[in-house]
């Protein structure tokens, strides 16, 4: 993986969103939303369902086009389509992404050997013996046996599949990973193995994360800095241990209250009238 | 139930449910794999009890079990008793009344309701179809039901389809329906995994108050066991298709019983701080039928594995007021605190 470009202690962004804006429709899926995250650092994007939050991650990745601002990463523009395929590999290498779903997000016909190695020979071009050894560290690295990695996806559990499509990303060596409620759905005892696992990636490589996630453990675990966006807005930002100590935005307070943890009695919100938020769109 | 009640042994008062030495085995590829072993468990009139694991852990299999909703083909051993009534011997209407006194909510509203239609008939079908009420007066109920959830502008919601309302409000929607028929047990199957986590809170608020207002027993079905703890009397935690631990719900983080319980709570991550390092489990849950015969099935995960755990499958021992299946248990006793690095 190449070095930072800054040579200044990793200070400038590697990626950098500037009044960021997405309309579907009347709807504004994200309204004027900025920030930036140094080289090295991890980022996490909290909020719950319809704040905005996947759709900045789409946008990033390029899967959505913005209504308005700008996204930089390492130094290039990316809020308009790629041009050429070498463009597209460049930004592939740049940053890559983990959905919260990897039903849908490996290709039904492909093992996780063949997925890996389809992503070393295109980003690095090694030979096979090469390529082989990298696999083998990588399904090692996320927890697969030889018979899971031999395995196509619908032989897989949730779990399993979930830990291919992040050795997958890991193989591009990106500089910025996307995780987008990417240990979610995992069970708590393969969750601590992968957050262990995400930690000692960054610690190796000096990824930037940018873990977008409703669970505020998660987050604390993974991020230095964090934003909340509530209903397409960004509400709250500052340090992830700030926000999670002393959350200043009643949003985020009530998202701080909301966490089951010994002694917690939940409580029916009285601040917003159920049917405002019940309905959908 | 107070502190000095057994969580062990829920006696003077004939459990509600009592599951006794259920085993069942589903076909797979041909060959009957074990899903569940020897499970027992009692829930008494009106008490909370958590059921918590991992995947393959056999939580939601038992309650499937337990409202006669196995697949077909499943080899059933052991027995199910409601009320004093052998639940296997239940058929036709007996069936459908024994399903309008067990009533069950599910992780995914949206796979258990027909989409095309409206949440009224819905609503109102077991009442109507079961239980004779009339429309008019089933309808009356469901706008009252659905009221007690939260739901404003209920006779509106009556007529809409299921993909007109939220997953929180669907949700909700079903707790309503599940009430509606008055049930003296409630079976939860990870009801508020789908939802965002103000959503739950308001979801589990919503289902406590009920609960205890209607004086309505639950299995309270969770891979959570924080949420678990907090809402539950007592908590059931499964591995490989067994119970591996029965504890009072406050007792569960402070003083575990099994190993396996301390190390699931040791690796969930904590709001309040960063662990330099997190204490994970290492290999992966098992499910029942990968389970090695005759050893303890987390013996090869255990921090606390010795030579004698793989020599005999460990039985469910009665412990200060809870239940281990833990060889080490009592000599472990105090050890297990999940404590944080």
């Amino acid at each position: 993986m190449s070095e930072p470009e800054a040579e200044d202690g990793g200070i400038a962004p590697v990626l950098e969103v500037a009044r960021l804006r997405k309309e579907f429709g009347s709807l504004v899926a994200v309204d004027d939303v900025s920030f930036a995250i140094p080289s090295g650092r991890s980022l996490a994007i909290v909020g719950e369902s319809g704040s905005g939050k996947t759709t900045i991650a789409r946008m990033i990745v390029g899967l959505e086009r913005p209504t308005g601002g700008t996204i930089t990463a390492c130094g290039g523009d990316r809020s308009r389509p790629a041009r050429s395929a070498r463009d597209r590999r460049r930004r592939g290498s740049e940053i890559q992404i983990v959905f919260q779903d990897p039903y849908t997000s490996l290709d039904p016909r492909q093992t996780a050997e063949r997925a890996i190695d389809e992503i070393l020979r295109l980003h690095h071009g090694w030979p096979a013996d090469q390529r082989r050894a990298r696999i083998e560290e990588l399904t090692e690295l996320v927890g697969l046996d030889s018979r899971q990695a031999r395995a196509l996806p619908k032989g897989l559990s949730g779990g399993q599949r979930q830990r291919v499509a992040i050795a997958r990303a890991l193989a591009a060596q990106p500089r910025v990973l996307i995780l987008d409620e990417s240990v979610a759905a995992l069970d708590v005892s393969i969750q601590a193995q992968v957050l262990n696992l995400l930690a000692d990636i960054r610690d190796e490589t000096a990824v930037s994360y940018v873990l977008i996630s409703h669970d505020l453990a998660v987050v604390r675990q993974l991020t230095d800095d964090a934003i909340v966006m509530h209903r397409g807005q960004l509400v709250e930002r500052g340090l992830t241990a700030q926000i999670l100590d002393d959350p200043q935005h009643p949003y985020t307070r009530r998202l701080r209250a909301s966490v089951p943890r010994p002694g917690w009695k939940p409580s029916r919100r009285q601040l917003v009238p159920a049917h405002s938020e019940g309905e959908v769109a | 139930m107070t502190g000095a009640e057994s969580a062990a042994a829920p006696a003077r008062q004939e459990p509600l449910l009592s599951v006794d030495g259920l085993t069942v085995l589903l076909p797979v590829e041909g060959q009957q794999r074990a899903v569940l072993r020897d499970v027992s468990l009692q829930i008494r009139a009106g008490e909370a009890v958590g059921l918590v694991g991992e995947s393959g852990s056999g939580k939601s299999m038992t309650a499937r079990a337990i409202d006669r909703l196995l697949p077909r083909g499943a080899e059933v051993q052991g027995q199910i008793y409601f009320d004093g009534a052998d639940v296997s011997a239940l058929s036709g209407s007996q069936l459908r009344g024994y399903r309008n006194k067990v009533a069950m909510i599910f992780q995914d509203p949206r796979a258990h309701v027909n989409p095309v239609r409206r949440i009224g008939d819905f609503m109102t079908e077991a009442l109507r179809t079961n239980l004779g009420v009339p429309t008019a007066d089933a309808r009356r109920r469901a706008v009252d039901m659905l009221t007690q959830v939260g739901i404003e502008d209920p006779e509106r919601r009556l007529r809409q389809y299921p993909h007109e309302l939220s997953g929180g409000m669907l949700q909700r929607v079903m707790i309503a329906a599940a009430l509606l028929t008055e049930p003296a047990l409630l079976l939860a199957d990870e009801p508020t995994t789908a939802l965002d986590v103000t959503t739950q809170a308001e979801v589990m608020a919503i289902l406590d108050e009920l609960r205890r207002s209607y004086g309505l027993a639950m299995l309270f079905i969770t891979h959570d066991l924080d949420l678990a703890a907090a809402i539950c009397d007592r908590t059931v935690v499964m591995y490989a298709g067994q119970v591996v631990e029965i504890r009072r719900s406050e007792l569960l983080h402070s003083d575990p019983l099994h190993p396996y319980t301390a190390a699931l709570a040791a690796a969930r991550p904590e709001i309040a701080q960063k662990a330099s390092r997190l204490r994970a489990i290492p290999g992966r849950p098992l499910s029942a039928f990968e389970a090695p015969a005759g050893e303890c099935a987390f013996a090869p995960r255990c921090a606390y594995a010795q030579p004698t755990c793989l020599t005999a499958v460990p039985e469910l021992t009665e412990l200060d007021d809870g239940l281990s299946r833990c060889s080490r248990a009592a000599e472990l006793r105090g050890h297990l605190e999940a404590v944080h690095v």
